[in-house]
């Protein structure tokens, strides 16, 4: 196959052609921040509105999960443009995220905490006022906790429970403001989880967690 | 095609043709005939009872007559509307008509030779004996190309619609090679009607030259924003002329498939497209081997749950295809893989609407009208405070001050104009010194504007900006997917900073916040819901931020509209003594008299509702609102 040749940030690299420039970024150790990206979802998510970045001959910033790489390509992902658009989203999510580090499992390896370092902003918001919904707790499972307070509506976990059709648990309800990670008519995970707490494992935040001593070598 | 496949199609289409002209001759010719608008505005006017009286004193009296149900002739302010024939007469238009009406109308015109001036809006044909349309000054702007039929044929009677001209687009079109037709809508320049203005023939090239040999073309007809009604309309009273359209469009692009998205709120223009269709396809004009061509092309309805975003094309892709109404990123172009994953033309119903007559007449004729950049007419649907409600047709470059002054007769009872929203939600606010602007595409965007849906909201002195724009901001909050951070949040964010405005709890580093996040969210946002949802807030802010700044640095709502930021006052020296109008008004008992039987409203009690208000006699005059409440008097 003929591979596609582009720069990023300086950094010369080469990609498959017809693959998302997030995912040749990515592949080549170039963080770009993102949290609803999934390698093996055909389509992009693009709902986060993070992975930003500007390409040489384009106006605006684009979203680097829905654009697809091309030769010669150059990208620069620390362009103003591009940082202020990925800093306004993620503090965006911020405001309307139940910040807690210090109680929270995900501590430490919580891509949250990743991108506010990449992007050099705080995890509290500064310019908006906090908008949070106080929404219940489902601890259900004998393995995880699903806090949907913490939950960035990423969709990876989603993904990964509807792959197989038995499982198709969770899923998304509800409009604008008041979209939520649930399951089907609200029920509590237990009713109908197979326990296979993939989406644990992808969660990107401390919405899906493992329950104190648990982990997923515990599957049952 | 072959030459004689080419003359079969003629031949027919002839044949078809001369029964419609036979038919129609039959049912209106050498006799009275009446007309009544039953679209849903006239059905909400009270057209139902009015036609139901018509039918059954022509029958009583057993006449020649035939009372035909047509849609809507755009003058809503004066619903119910019927129009009536007589051999010796021009036709003649009535509007505010009721059973009593109705029944005068048939003994004292139908039956005698009074047409009964005093309830005729206006004769149809200029003449000697009435007032006609042409004496109006809306005449002079007025020019209707997708508007013409509506009104005037029965939209459930296709042969009413082919003896009007209708169809024969199609069959020319058929005629012709697809690259011709694409050829022809490109020359003509339509540009799209569902609000970006994106050109039509550049679409259907896009959509024709894409790989694959299942296409498909969708009629958006999911008309989602408040205020919104002109599409509707159209569908209820002209529904032949969409599907003939979109046909067309099928045949130009090489779709097997068409669809029609209506929101399932728009029962009367599901049933008359579905009347329409199956008309059609009787006569072979949309279904297999149209007009005895070898081009197959079968339409479905498809009815929306009536969610705004299911407008935009991608949402409206998964829609269909049984998934969420949420928007898909692009690209993909829809033209390249759309519904199902195929090529796919999405097209609004007043573009499709425009397609017949251009192929018809030829896009040189369809180019003298409108704009160099913006040819054709332009289509609003004027509402709030302008005297004449209702669909307005207008050439592109029509000023605003024409459309709402001349061809909307201007703002009722002398209130003084303030501004005029256009575009509803995703639209914007223009002032006073935009009036001279003449309307076409680009000169609205420019103005921070955009066309949109063609909602026109005319605003006078009691209409407050930082409201309007609340409003729509409340609605398009409301009607976000929630798919993506910045609309799901930002538009939430920006509601709370005016809602706080609107209660005077802003402060004056918030409108800069707020300016900066309506930037983001602009340029943030997966889809045009969120793309175009700060346009409101944008537009006021550039053209009103005084009245912003007011509300916040002196608590005052200079419209008076805020109801936190108003008191209601009684002026002691207008206050009638010997009336007690307003103490019965006041359900919370916040009004009584002090010893002079003066009335006094207790500031602490008032839930500013304003009943009093309208209680207060108009030869008193003594209730005001004032702003800040701080006004009133100690
Ligand atoms: C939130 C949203 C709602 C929309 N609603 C409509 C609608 O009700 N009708 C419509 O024709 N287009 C609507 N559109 C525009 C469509 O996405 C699409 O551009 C249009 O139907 C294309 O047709 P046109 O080229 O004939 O204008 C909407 C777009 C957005 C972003
Ligand atoms: S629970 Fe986690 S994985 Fe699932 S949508 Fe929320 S943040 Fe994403
Ligand atoms: S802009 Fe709004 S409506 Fe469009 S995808 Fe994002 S959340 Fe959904
Ligand atoms: S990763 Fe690109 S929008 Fe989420």
């Amino acid at each position: 196959m003929k591979m596609v040749n582009l720069t990023i940030d300086g950094k010369k690299i080469k990609a498959r052609p017809g693959e998302k420039l997030l995912w040749a970024a990515l592949d080549n150790g170039i963080y770009i921040p993102n949290l609803c990206a999934i390698k093996d979802k055909p389509e992009p998510n693009a709902a986060c509105r993070l992975c930003w970045v500007e390409i040489e001959g384009n106006k605006e910033p684009v979203t680097a999960c829905t654009i697809e790489v091309a030769d010669g390509m150059v990208v620069n992902i620390r362009g103003q443009n591009a940082l202020a658009l990925a800093r306004a989203g993620f503090e965006l999510l911020m405001a309307s995220h139940a910040l807690d580090c210090a109680h929270c499992s995900a501590n430490g390896v919580c891509e949250l905490q990743k991108i506010a370092k990449t992007l050099k902003c705080s995890l509290k918001p500064r310019r908006l006022r906090l908008l949070l919904r106080d929404l219940s707790v489902d601890d259900s499972n004998p393995l995880f906790t699903l806090d949907p307070n913490k939950c960035v509506l990423c969709g990876r976990c989603v993904w990964e429970c509807r792959k197989s059709k038995e499982k198709a648990v969770l899923g998304f309800a509800h409009r604008g403001f008041d979209r939520v990670l649930t399951t089907f008519g609200d029920e509590p995970i237990e009713e109908r989880c197979m326990n296979c707490s993939t989406c644990v494992e992808v969660c990107p935040t401390g919405a899906l967690a493992f329950k104190e001593g648990k982990k997923s070598a515990d599957i049952a | 095609m072959k030459a004689t496949e080419r003359s079969t199609i003629a031949t027919a289409f002839q044949e078809i043709s001369k029964r419609a002209v036979a038919h129609v001759r039959e049912l209106k010719q050498n006799k009275p005939y009446i007309l009544v608008g039953a679209a849903t505005c006239g059905r909400a006017a009270g057209a139902l009872d009015v036609l139901k009286t018509f039918r059954e004193e022509i029958k009583k009296r057993n006449l020649d007559c035939p009372v035909i149900e047509v849609g809507c002739m755009g003058h809503c302010y004066a619903e119910p509307i019927v129009i009536i024939g007589k051999p010796g007469y021009p036709p003649v238009c009535y509007g505010y008509v009721n059973p009593v009406i109705a029944e005068r109308l048939v003994n004292e015109f139908i039956l005698g030779e009074n047409p009964c001036p005093e309830f005729v809006i206006g004769a149809l044909e200029a003449n000697d004996i009435l007032p006609s349309f042409q004496d109006f000054p809306r005449a002079k702007y007025e020019q209707k190309i997708i508007l013409k039929n509506c009104g005037h044929i029965d939209p459930t009677d296709i042969e009413q619609y082919i003896a009007a001209g209708g169809y024969t687009g199609l069959a020319k079109a058929i005629d012709m090679p697809p690259e011709a037709i694409i050829n022809e809508i490109k020359k003509s320049g339509l540009r799209g009607r569902g609000g970006a203005g994106f050109p039509a023939g550049r679409k259907w090239q896009y959509g024709r030259d894409a790989k694959g040999t299942t296409k498909y073309i969708i009629c958006n007809a999911d008309e989602g924003d408040p205020g919104a009604f002109v599409d509707r309309a159209i569908l209820e009273s002209d529904p032949h002329s969409v599907i003939e359209g979109l046909i067309i469009a099928g045949y130009a692009v090489g779709a097997r498939y068409g669809y029609i998205y209506v929101r399932a709120e728009y029962p009367l223009a599901v049933e008359r497209v579905g009347i329409a269709l199956k008309q059609s396809k009787k006569l072979k004009l949309s279904g297999s081997n149209i007009l005895g061509s070898n081009f197959n092309f079968d339409i479905r309805i498809f009815q929306g749950s009536g969610a705004f975003v299911c407008g935009e094309a991608t949402a409206m892709a998964n829609s269909i295809e049984g998934k969420a109404g949420t928007p898909r990123p692009r690209p993909p172009r829809m033209t390249t893989s759309g519904l199902f994953g195929k090529p796919t033309v999405v097209n609004n119903v007043k573009t499709l609407a425009y397609v017949p007559q251009i192929i018809k007449n030829g896009a040189s004729w369809f180019i003298k009208t409108g704009t160099k950049d913006s040819p054709g007419t332009a289509v609003f649907a004027l509402a709030g405070k302008i005297v004449n409600t209702g669909m307005v047709e207008v050439p592109m470059g029509t000023t605003l001050r024409q459309i709402i002054f001349d061809v909307g007769s201007g703002i009722p009872n002398k209130k003084l104009f303030k501004a005029v929203q256009i575009g509803g939600p995703s639209g914007g606010c223009l002032p006073e010194a935009s009036l001279d602007l003449p309307v076409d595409f680009d000169s609205l965007q420019n103005a921070g504007a955009i066309m949109g849906s063609g909602g026109m909201v005319i605003c006078d002195e009691d209409d407050c900006m930082v409201e309007i724009a609340r409003y729509f901001l409340e609605f398009t909050q409301r009607e976000s997917c929630g798919k993506c951070t910045f609309c799901r949040l930002g538009t939430r964010q920006m509601l709370e900073i005016l809602t706080d405005f609107t209660q005077g709890k802003g402060k004056l580093e918030d409108i800069d916040n707020l300016e900066k996040l309506a930037e983001e969210v602009k340029a943030g946002s997966l889809c045009g819901l969120g793309q175009t949802a700060p346009n409101p807030i944008l537009t006021t802010l550039r053209y009103f931020r005084n009245e912003y700044e007011e509300h916040i640095k002196l608590g005052k709502c200079p419209a008076l509209m805020c109801q936190h930021l108003i008191a209601y006052y009684i002026l002691p020296d207008k206050c009638e003594r010997s009336c007690d109008a307003c103490i019965g008004s006041c359900t919370v008992e916040a009004i009584t008299p002090n010893k002079k039987r003066i009335k006094v409203i207790d500031q602490e009690k008032c839930v500013k509702c304003g009943t009093c208000l309208k209680a207060c006699p108009p030869q008193y005059n003594a209730i005001v609102k004032l702003s800040p409440p701080s006004e009133v008097p100690k």
